[in-house]
């Protein structure tokens, strides 16, 4: 068996509770928004620094929504979300940060490395400027000091020799590299936590890896705390501690990677799972234990979000709230009331997920 | 993924392909002499990284090029006919009837203003040797439907009203509307999300199991591939560098860039492996390195490498590959970590 990655211990870097995002749904010109899409609902979690955590989910589910008010570049509705700043050690609720100067001392802290390594850059700009606008914004060092931090951290990206790529323009580079160039310029202000909205999946399989593998060497060297956004669960194998499953808007599911993927508990989970393709033709894949397709969150009932898709469902689903996610041992929280606390299974029989051969 | 249908006859033969696009700066060798052959009810998949020539490979074989794109050489043996030598106006009434291609994307190019199955039966009225009456075309297209998991009531729906699943589903209908003898599917799932991708995998295996269909995937997921195909071709800069029995190819894969490619793909099942990076970026095909293509990038990569192509040649019945130093490539894909 797989063992996990350790996760780090200490104070959380990044503390979520409560978070709800509602975006409302106006219906014609000028009516009030009666409607409103619960993209985040009452969302909590951790991460511990140096940690990375998967955000795993499908299209909608509120994976990205969640990463983007965590940079704020989204508003909560409701909730809080704090950070930990580097210089002063305390938490910094985001949600409270008002002012222009609060939110550029944030940034400092805090960056995001987005999907699409073609369109996160001004095609006009130089390698340079890109990679030194954060410095620039943020009035740090004379243009000779930047110039030296935007070297260093091309070097460090891959980017070698750097000195030829300072003068270069995103149309000149691949993707893999555009990619790094994207990942130098969160980089270059020294933040502790970066989120990483998929950032390899517009990326070829092999420049995929290198992606992968320089993200993780930059968490180990620089102690980068990481929420890791990605739809590909084989993908967050390789690249978080823990695991968060979210489904509507809620989080239905959260474990150490390993755990997750070994014991899946959630009716959500095993679907998923037993859904991603297997780079093995003599796999024999369980049947995917699913109903009917994505719904939006719009006006949801107050019982379990999954209970349209369950298989499994009883009365209990449909009688009761939306279950609470739940402890089950070894760290691994599940939001379903045919989990018992021990993490065994009290609905009908599932399918056989055999992931271990 | 079982496979009952005879395959006596090629149905499909691709001999010495060879496909340049002419730019400002010259002559993009995209596909260079490129032969498989593809039997009857089989399907074989095509991978590698973007710009390796799967998609150019494609379009040559469904003669839909780009202006400035020629095939220089080469035969496309379809049923004893060459593809190659059709006029345009022949060739058009076969694309569909014969060959048919899902292109990647497909699903965002309903025409918003027009129900579903009126863009389908467009089709039909077009490419069906005897113009069907209305009746006729909406029973195919019901039928269709159903082959494809859609309630046939949605033909009536305009394309907002179907979801992303349900809409690649609806070109694999529309694909499939003219009983093709082979079908092009060029990343037919990549946009859906892993539950209907699936769905609608699990749906083109079940067509092609029933109907007795070839398919050609054409896909940079290698575990899709894995799951679907019974052939795989692994494509570099160009070039088919692999071809054999899909289990076989994972199983031992021989050529260096196979090896690396299925060495570098992650994977939710098993031990954790150790991923292998591939160094380097792939060729600038305006100035294809000499020799072997792949040696730039190469760990095993020699003299000769540099200075012979290497064919490609039988290594077991049915398994191709084009590498001097096959014999390098370790025996196992991947290592624990």
């Amino acid at each position: 068996m797989t063992q996990d990655m350790p996760t780090p211990n200490g104070e959380a870097a990044v503390k979520v509770e409560n978070l709800r995002k509602l975006f409302p749904v106006s219906k014609g010109m000028f009516r009030k928004a009666t409607d409103f899409i619960h993209a985040i609902d009452d969302v909590s979690f951790e991460i511990k620094p140096g940690e990375s955590l998967g955000l795993v989910g499908e299209s909608g589910c509120g994976k990205t929504t969640t990463g983007r008010i965590l940079v704020k570049l989204d508003e909560a509705s409701e909730g809080s979300v704090g950070v930990r700043d580097q210089a002063s050690g305390d938490l910094v609720d985001v949600t409270h940060i008002k002012s222009k100067s609060q939110r550029k001392e944030f940034r400092r802290n805090v960056q995001m490395i987005f999907q699409d390594p073609y369109e996160s850059m001004n095609p006009r700009r130089t390698i340079f400027d890109t990679v030194a606008e954060p410095l620039m914004v943020q009035k740090i060092g004379s243009i000779p000091e930047r110039e030296r931090r935007v070297v260093e951290l091309l070097n460090l990206v891959g980017l070698t020799p750097a000195e030829s790529f300072l003068f270069r323009y995103p149309h000149e580079l691949s993707g893999g590299q555009r990619q790094r160039v994207a990942i130098a310029r969160a980089l270059v202000m020294n933040p502790s936590f970066v989120v990483a909205d998929e950032p390899t999946s517009m990326l070829d399989v092999s420049i995929r890896i290198s992606i992968m593998r320089l993200m993780l060497e930059l968490a180990d060297d620089l102690g980068v705390t990481y929420l890791y956004i990605t739809h590909d669960l084989a993908v967050a194998r390789y690249m978080c501690n823990r695991i968060a499953v979210m489904y509507l808007g809620k989080i239905v599911e959260m474990a150490p990677t390993e755990e997750l993927l070994q014991r899946p508990m959630h009716p959500y989970t095993r679907a998923l799972l037993s859904a991603v393709p297997v780079p093995d033709p003599s796999y024999r894949r369980p049947e995917v234990q699913i109903k009917g397709g994505v719904t939006k969150a719009v006006n949801p009932p107050s019982e379990c979000r999954f209970i349209e898709r369950c298989p499994f469902v009883q009365d209990v689903c449909s009688s009761t709230d939306h279950p609470p996610l739940d402890d089950r041992g070894n760290d691994h929280q599940v939001a379903c009331h045919l989990v018992a606390d021990s993490g065994e299974w009290l609905g009908a029989p599932r399918a056989e997920l055999d992931l271990r051969s | 993924m079982t496979q009952t249908v005879s395959r006596d006859t090629p149905m499909l033969e691709v001999r010495n392909l060879v496909m340049n696009y002419g730019t400002k700066d010259g002559m993009v060798s995209a596909v260079e002499d490129v032969s498989f052959t593809l039997a009857r009810g089989d399907s074989l998949g095509l991978v590698g990284e973007s710009g390796c020539g799967k998609t150019s490979i494609a379009l040559s074989l469904i003669r839909l090029l780009p202006d400035n794109a020629v095939v220089k050489q080469g035969e496309v043996i379809l049923d004893g006919e060459n593809m190659l030598e059709l006029s345009p106006e022949e060739m058009r009434m076969r694309r569909w009837d014969d060959i048919s291609m899902v292109f990647q994307g497909a699903m965002n190019s309903w025409n918003p203003v027009y129900r579903v199955g009126d863009q389908i039966r467009e089709a039909i009225d077009i490419h069906w040797d005897e113009k069907p009456t209305v009746r006729e075309a909406n029973a195919k297209i019901a039928e269709l439907f159903e082959l494809v998991g859609i309630d046939p009531s949605m033909m009536e729906r305009y394309p907002h009203e179907f979801s992303g699943g349900m809409k690649q589903r609806a070109v694999i209908a529309m694909a499939l509307s003219c009983d093709p003898k082979i079908i092009i599917a060029d990343e037919p799932t990549t946009a859906l999300d892993v539950i209907v991708q699936e769905q609608v995998l699990e749906e083109l295996r079940q067509i092609q199991h029933d109907l007795g269909m070839s398919i050609i995937y054409i896909s940079h997921d290698i575990a899709v591939i894995a799951e679907i195909t019974n052939h795989i071709g692994v494509m570099y800069a160009g070039k088919l560098v692999e071809y054999g029995p899909t289990v076989d190819v994972f199983a031992r894969p021989r050529h260096p860039y196979s090896w690396l490619l299925l060495s570098s793909t992650p994977s939710v099942t098993g031990p954790r492996m150790k991923l292998a990076p591939l160094e380097g970026e792939p060729p600038n095909l305006l100035d294809p390195p000499s020799g072997c293509r792949f040696h730039p990038r190469c760990p095993f990569a020699t003299d000769r490498c540099v200075a012979e192509e290497p064919p490609m040649e039988d290594i077991v019945e049915g398994h191709r590959l084009a590498c001097w130093n096959h014999d390098q490539v370790p025996t196992t894909a991947k290592e624990t970590e």
